[in-house]
């Protein structure tokens, strides 16, 4: 499949206006990744690991210090075709009051598309499209007042599907989120990119919000440590805990219970794996005649 | 609590009020203030009412919405009715105690005050009741249009009013907050001399500045990923139509409104 | 002598209007001295409601809060010293910062409670100190702060108060999990070091799970329960049909029950659930090493 985000030797680094001779604060140290069109990535990192950043550079926010990113076959640095960048690659952010820009949840799904120009006709078919794609088509009279911050969030999720993207980047949406705000919006998202094919890319610090995704980037102080499978990374307990990340309590137990020296398959990311393998683990010695699930170190 | 006020609130309906055209629903507000200032006689506030009364009740909004929007301005209300009765001094005195005189005039001025100020509530909340923010704001920016040919910056000032609007609610919502954490503090907020009590604002207002600055950094950020330009070659979910009901609405209002000159003629 | 007590409490919003709502139900409560209390419910349970009760903030529309065995609402004068008792942290407190510097932000409370310019002074370099706040950055504008630093200065503005119970909504939203172990592990050492009872409100029950003595949980304005965290997840199918998460391993073990695969003990902290695992193994004569 294409490529749809890609970064080459990408590096950033925030320079102090007022004072050019000072110590700037290199943040993306040459980030290479691409992003197939159709998956679902996560990005995984601590605060200031430069997760954000680099999400600000899928959209237009931030431009390259040097390296090149295109996403869609555009050179996001190309100014003149930032419009078009935007279109293709929708941005949600993590605050979602500070997103919404108007009284009426129905104009504000519009409100990019008021921008774009696009004729009142079909703006109406893709405003309803998008409401209904984000389950909010009942509240679109209602005001962002009304709603909960997962609702918010979805019609954040919405503003941005009525342009019709290729591609969303969603910058840390569920952070500020109660457990049930953070469930609707993922399902939302992983509808979006199982329906619609929507290239998702997912900023977050949530491991079991990784743990779903089709590949895990995790980013530490400006460059890529891991990039592969969730259950490839997350297998790397030590090193993800030694950067400040954590691993889904199922991995953890199974970790502890290799270090303790029982054979399981590090690989283990969902709770029925988990449950599978313990399960394993009892009825072979239930059976009493084959002992190869457990191998105790002596 | 702060989240109590309710004018300038929009409750969605489908009403024929809110069905009108806002810009008429604007022309028809303009026109129904110059109509209560120009009708003061009994019959002039009674045509006033006949109108405001229907209107309300056109608008299927709960009655209660209005006695709400009328309480906060009550002590004014009072304030305006007192300072007639004292001040005019037309025809039969009623009424003296020391310096003060109570003449018919003045309670007739003061009551016919009261009534247009209610009326003048309660027909203006009407219109922002009915209609979206939004709404009201595109209609203004098409009703003040010709002004862009002044250089008035009409889209800057209409899309201010769209977000200020927008966050409202957002930032009475975060001061209740702000307050709460700092009384938990022991921050005595409505206590103390008049200096004592700027003073007792800073706590307050600082966190509220940072944070709206936050959010209007976020939100310009946000807008841009949205493709906002600007004005120029915008287009409009809800496009304004004016139909056979508008005009007959504005119809029905100049009718109003020529009864009540030509009461004042007759009288 | 219980230090928190609420009787038949019930708060009621807008009373008398159209957006009446019934926000605490008739909750009655005991919170020992010294506990370290897990508080969960989800949004919209009333949590927020009732923890707002026990520093006087709102005012129960029926019913009594005990502070120390003394009703808080008996002298009305005498509530800004409940709130000195009962610290509370609110959600995201970062946003409450307002002073020049990190110091004079930290001794708001301290300042506000009338002590001495000394005690002030100790008491904001200590809880700098046990938070981790390095003391060359008490000189600092609190706007030049790390987003984890700040959150750390505005719970020390409480601390620096003393109060015999510290209340803190959601002390680690939005924070990454290293940052939200760093504040978890100060409050459970402040709460060691002091003897202090603290409430800690948070939607993660893996948090929750791993810190608290007892949990207290919402439902609908009521309250669910107030127990020891052990008795409470016995009772995870209530809780999670209440739309509230329990741990994932509390999950994987209910599977296992499921499938018959009994420990006969409630898990939910993933080292005890290793341990459970490996003394089984052990019984059954699978595993040599001790």
């Amino acid at each position: 499949m294409e490529d749809i985000i890609v970064s080459e030797n990408l590096r950033f680094h925030y320079t102090n206006e007022y004072d050019e001779k000072a110590a700037v604060t290199e943040v993306l140290k040459g980030i290479n990744i691409s992003i197939k069109k159709g998956s679902f990535t996560a990005v995984l990192g601590h605060n200031g690991s430069g997760k954000s950043t680099l999400a600000k550079h899928f959209n237009g926010i931030l431009m390259p210090s040097s390296g090149k990113v295109f996403v869609c076959g555009i050179d996001t640095s190309d100014e003149n075709r930032l419009f078009e960048l935007r279109q293709h690659a929708g941005m949600v952010f993590q605050n979602p009051d500070n997103q919404i820009v108007a009284s009426i949840i129905e104009e504000d799904v519009a409100f990019a598309l008021e921008n774009l120009g696009v004729a009142p006709k079909e703006m109406r078919q893709r405003v309803d499209d998008a409401l209904k794609a984000v389950g909010m088509y009942e509240y679109r009279y209602h005001s962002p007042s009304q709603l909960s911050g997962g609702q918010k969030q979805r019609v954040a999720i919405a503003g941005i599907i009525a342009m019709r993207p290729e591609c969303i980047i969603l910058d840390e949406p569920t952070a500020m989120l109660d457990p049930q705000g953070r469930k609707e919006v993922l399902k939302t998202i992983r509808r979006l990119n199982r329906e619609a094919g929507i290239t998702i890319v997912l900023i977050t610090h949530y491991m079991d919000e990784a743990a779903q995704s089709d590949r895990v980037v995790v980013l530490d102080k400006g460059q890529v440590v891991f990039d592969d499978v969730p259950s490839e990374v997350f297998s790397n307990v030590e090193e993800l805990k030694r950067i400040g990340l954590d691993v889904p309590q199922t991995t953890e137990l199974v970790y502890l219970l290799r270090k303790e020296g029982i054979d399981l398959d590090s690989h283990i990311i969902s709770e029925d794996e988990c449950a599978d393998a313990i399960e394993a683990l009892f009825r072979t010695s239930n059976n009493n005649d084959d002992d190869k699930a457990v191998q105790a170190a002596s | 609590m702060l989240k109590d006020i309710t004018i300038g609130q929009f409750f969605p309906g489908e009403s024929l009020l809110h069905r009108l055209d806002p810009r008429f629903k604007i022309i028809i507000t303009c026109i129904f203030v110059v109509m209560l200032f120009i009708g003061d006689s009994v019959w002039g506030l009674v045509i006033g009412s006949v109108f405001t009364f229907g209107a309300i009740a056109l608008s299927k909004i709960p009655n209660r919405l209005f006695v709400k929007s009328i309480k906060p301005i009550f002590p004014f209300l009072i304030f305006t009715a007192v300072l007639n009765l004292v001040f005019i001094s037309d025809g039969d005195v009623l009424f003296k105690w020391r310096f003060i005189k109570v003449t018919e005039g003045g309670i007739e001025t003061s009551v016919y005050m009261l009534v247009r100020i209610v009326l003048l509530i309660a027909g203006s909340s009407l219109l922002t009741y009915t209609t979206s923010p939004i709404a009201l704001t595109d209609a203004l920016e098409q009703l003040m249009s010709p002004l862009k040919k002044l250089k008035f910056p009409v889209h800057e000032l209409s899309m201010m009013m769209t977000i200020a609007l927008r966050f409202i609610p957002t930032l009475i919502e975060e001061t209740d907050k702000i307050m709460s954490a700092q009384k938990a503090r022991g921050a005595e907020i409505d206590s103390g001399s008049l200096r004592a009590r700027v003073k007792n604002l800073i706590p307050i207002l600082i966190p509220l500045f940072v944070s709206s600055f936050r959010r209007a950094e976020e939100l310009a950020t946000a807008m841009e990923c949205r493709c906002y330009n600007g004005g120029d070659g915008r287009t409009r979910l809800r496009q304004l139509k004016s139909g056979g009901r508008d005009f007959a609405a504005l119809a029905v209002t100049c009718a109003f409104m020529g009864a009540i000159i030509a009461v004042n003629l007759m009288l | 002598m219980s230090i928190l007590k609420t009787e038949n409490l019930t708060y009621t919003y807008s009373q008398g209007t159209p957006f009446e709502k019934t926000a605490v139900k008739n909750v009655n409560l005991e919170i020992e001295e010294g506990e370290l209390v897990g508080v969960m419910g989800h949004t919209g349970s009333g949590k927020s409601t009732l923890i707002q009760h026990f520093n006087g903030l709102l005012k129960p529309t029926s019913g009594r809060i005990l502070l120390e065995g003394k009703d808080i609402w008996e002298n009305k004068t005498e509530i800004r010293n409940v709130r000195f008792k009962v610290g509370l942290v609110f959600q995201y407190p970062e946003y409450q910062l307002f002073e020049e510097t990190v110091f004079k932000d930290i001794a708001f409370g301290p300042k506000n409670m009338g002590l001495d310019k000394d005690e002030i002074e100790r008491r904001v370099r200590e809880t700098a100190e046990n938070l981790g706040l390095p003391q060359e950055c008490l000189e600092r504008s609190p706007f030049e702060l790390s987003g984890g630093q700040k959150r750390r200065v505005a719970i020390a503005g409480v601390m620096a108060m003393e109060p015999k119970i510290l209340i803190l909504d959601e002390p680690t939203a939005g924070l990454d999990p290293h940052g939200r172990d760093v504040i978890l592990g100060q409050i459970k050492q402040y709460h060691k070091k002091t003897g202090n009872t603290v409430l800690i409100v948070s939607h993660s029950m893996e948090d929750i799970a791993k810190y608290a003595d007892k949990i207290l949980v919402m439902n609908k304005s009521e309250l669910f329960c107030y127990d020891t965290t052990v008795n409470v997840f016995s009772r995870s199918k209530e809780i999670e049909a209440m739309g509230l998460d329990v741990p994932q391993i509390t999950r994987v073990f209910n599977a296992l029950e499921q499938r018959g695969l009994n420990f006969g003990k409630q898990v939910y902290t993933v080292e005890y659930a290793k341990e459970l695992i490996m003394k089984k193994l052990r019984e059954r004569g699978k595993v040599t090493r001790c």
